[in-house]
């Protein structure tokens, strides 16, 4: 007999769609030559050619990791992919209302109007489309701040002293296999600046979609607060229902100088493979932050419901004194999903705190794994950190695991760890529907309870969309 | 003759292989209030729960008829949204969800149901200070996730406090008194007296007599192994408070 829960009906991945669009894309496989075409393409300069170069030297080296994290997947055949695909244009965009209507309606269908008149009020929007943006929002407005927020390649063609200061500074082209990869053939994303004193009058947001096939969707995103500012940056992400796994392999860099304030939302919601775990997105993102100055701070939070594998650990390298790194996560895996993630908080200034609170949430057969590190430097007198870990079971196929990492090199430190782990219970599910609530909105009452300290701390925008994403990603077959 | 609220007839059901409830035959009518007494195991709360339709039990013969239709066909949320209220014997922790935002869902659920107006957060406050009073809280109580960290107390209370917002028809209460101090059994049972109406009806699950000093029952029904072994007024209460439930066992071991 099936339980209430079991009965879920599945619903359809409502991002799955396809828009048909003529691509340039790149020849497949990888080599010297392609990021040379990559690079030309964008018309960059000589030392980005270097850097690139560089990087896949160092990458063609390295291995994928396969070992330590908890997650199983076949080698992916870089000589497969295609490492650049971009909507046919017939000359650069000038405006927004250049744009190919076919992408606007893409964005429309997935509730992000590019028009600003329609936009989320407080909102500006950076859309990415496959390899390349297709359009930024509220650019003028912000400039007037003196904030600039781009596409990543406008930046290096506009300001590419600030580029060539800050990129690699805090995820260097060898920090790992996917980071090297991704700065040889990084196509575009978002860059954020903001300058001195300012704060941020509007949420920056990023839409992330992934359209073509067989392409890998290789995006670097880079912020800078300067002394005092403050920004809070939003990414969503999606992607079409298709029977191969994709690859995306992201960078985010984040720097605070002192007393800056950087918030980094994501909610995201790629495509994550059928019933049986064909088909879905391999997210392996390498995602940090670097309070560079005295009391600055750097806020993750992320709520991740898609991909077939997640595989990312939003950090933050704590050098300042008195700078606070924070990491909020939900992380649900239904179906065949696997997660491995978590964070990394590298403490090395003087009476540095942070606050990690990671809920993880298993599903049909599902693996979720939260692996997090903090590291106590011997100068960081005074450090603290505070890590609370849940995890919640739905049904008897999934599985829940964790692996803390703690090295405290300064006496003065105190590291807290709290833990736990529940099963969402047909006795939880039978009161609320005593109470008269379905089984499927009992569900999502219980899992957005447990969420709740998460929840809260996202701009009010996502924390609505937020929720109603976990009832999406819950349904289906659990048992 | 009036439709009865509820009827039981012939009712088995067991738990796995195991038979629990071996032909239950129950009538209520509108404006009573029955007390279901017996020893542990002898099935009290198992009738409880396949009144509300917990899953853990398989109705193997007979019917349950609510307003003269198949209770057994509904889903337990539908048979809340016709008015059926379990007060659970061991209610349960919701962690993070406060008690106004369920409580809210819930009342809209049903009013959804009766073709009634849902209600926004500010009106349900108001309704809710009413409410309140019935269970003698302030409404702190309202912030704080369902039954988290509540001591036995007060989750019973607020069991009570839900029955008090979502006015059903057929409360049935699953040993509501078990573990309540002598304040709280006062609290709990001036709560059911409050909420008596002539156009609801009140089953008692009781262990003990000691909580019908504070409801008077109208009829009381002694279950053992699975059956009722006998039927009366208040009294048979007092009667078993005397003598225990040894001599009708014994006596529905002899029949």
């Amino acid at each position: 007999m099936s339980s209430p829960v079991e009965t879920l009906v599945n619903r359809e991945y409502k991002y799955g769609f396809v828009t048909d669009i003529e691509s340039d894309v790149a020849p497949r496989g990888l080599n010297e030559d392609i990021i040379r075409l990559i690079s030309a393409k964008k018309g960059e300069p000589k030392w980005l050619l270097d850097w690139r170069l560089k990087a896949f030297r160092g990458w063609s080296k390295m291995s994928e990791p396969h070992s330590w994290p908890n997650i199983k997947y076949n080698p992916v055949d870089y000589q497969r992919l295609r490492y650049y695909a971009a909507p046919k244009t017939k000359r650069p965009l000038g405006s927004l209302d250049e744009v190919d209507p076919k992408l606007l309606e893409t964005y429309q269908k997935l509730g992000i109007p590019l028009s600003e008149q329609k936009l989320m009020a407080g909102v500006a929007v950076d859309a990415i489309f496959d390899s390349v943006s297709v359009g930024t929002t509220y650019k003028a407005k912000l400039a007037e701040a003196g904030i600039i927020f781009c596409s990543f390649g406008e930046a290096v063609r506009e300001h590419p002293d600030l580029v060539r200061q800050y990129l690699g500074s805090v995820v260097p082209a060898s920090d790992n296999f996917f980071a090297a990869l991704n700065a040889a053939v990084f196509s575009d994303g978002s860059f954020v600046f903001v300058p001195r004193g300012v704060r941020c009058p509007m949420e920056l947001s990023t839409y992330f979609r992934i359209n073509a096939a067989e392409t890998g969707q290789f995006e670097r995103t880079l912020i800078i607060a300067e002394e005092g500012a403050s920004v809070s940056y939003l990414e969503g992400c999606t992607a079409p229902r298709r029977d191969e796994n994709q690859l995306h392999a992201a960078v985010v860099e984040l720097v605070a100088l002192e007393g800056a304030t950087i918030k980094y939302s994501t909610v995201q919601n790629w495509y994550a493979g059928d019933e049986e775990g064909r088909g879905g997105i391999y997210n392996f993102v390498t995602k940090r932050g670097k309070c560079a100055g005295a009391n600055s701070k750097i806020s993750w939070t992320q709520v991740e419901t898609g991909s077939a594998i997640t595989w990312k650990y939003p950090s933050v390298i704590l050098q300042g004194d008195n700078s606070v790194g924070e990491f909020y996560s939900v992380a649900v895996v239904n179906g065949r999903q696997q997660a491995d993630t978590g964070t990394k908080m590298i403490h090395m200034g003087k009476n540095t705190r942070s606050t990690i609170v990671s809920k993880g949430i298993s599903a049909g057969r599902g693996q979720n794994s939260y692996r997090g590190l903090v590291k106590v430097l011997p100068k960081a007198a005074g450090a603290r950190n505070y890590t609370q870990c849940d995890s919640m079971l739905i049904g008897n196929r999934c599985g829940a695991h964790t692996f803390p990492y703690i090295e405290v090199q300064n006496p003065t430190a105190a590291v807290e760890h709290e833990a736990s782990t529940s099963k969402i219970g047909e006795d939880q599910i039978f009161y609320l529907k005593q109470r008269g609530l379905n089984t499927e909105n009992a569900i999502s009452m219980i899992v957005n309870g447990f969420c709740k300290e998460v929840f809260k701390e996202l701009p009010m925008e996502f924390a609505v969309e937020a929720q109603k994403l976990l009832g999406v990603s819950l349904e289906g077959s659990v048992g | 003759m009036t439709t009865p609220l509820l009827e039981v007839k012939g009712l088995r059901a067991s738990a796995g292989d195991k038979e629990i409830l071996r032909g239950i035959d129950l009538t209520v009518h509108l404006g009573e209030v029955h007390a279901v007494m017996g020893p542990n195991g002898s099935g009290k709360s198992t009738l409880a729960q396949v009144i509300a339709g917990h899953p853990a039990y398989q109705v193997t013969a007979g019917e349950i008829l609510y307003q003269g239709q198949d209770l057994l066909d509904m889903e337990p949320e539908e048979r809340a949204q016709a008015g059926v209220f379990l007060a659970f014997q061991y209610p349960v922790e919701i962690p993070g969800v406060s008690n106004a935002y369920f409580l809210r869902a819930a009342y809209n659920e049903i009013q959804k149901a009766r073709g009634l107006e849902e209600v926004d957060s500010i009106d349900f406050l108001d309704l809710l200070e009413e409410k309140l009073k019935v269970v003698e809280w302030g409404p702190e109580i309202m912030s704080r996730a369902v039954n988290s960290g509540f001591s036995g107390g007060e989750k019973k209370r607020n069991e009570i406090l839900q029955m008090a917002v979502l006015q059903p028809r057929l409360a049935v209460l699953d040993e509501t008194d078990s573990g309540l101090d002598i304040d709280a059994l006062r609290i709990v049972a001036g709560g059911v007296n409050a909420l008596r109406r002539p156009e609801n009806a009140t089953v008692l699950v009781t262990h003990y007599q000691r909580l019908l000093n504070y409801i008077v029952p109208d009829h009381v029904h002694v279950l053992s192994a699975g059956r009722i072994v006998r039927s009366g007024g208040k009294e048979l209460a007092l009667e078993l408070e005397e003598r225990g439930y040894e001599w009708l066992e014994d006596e529905a071991l002899t029949s």
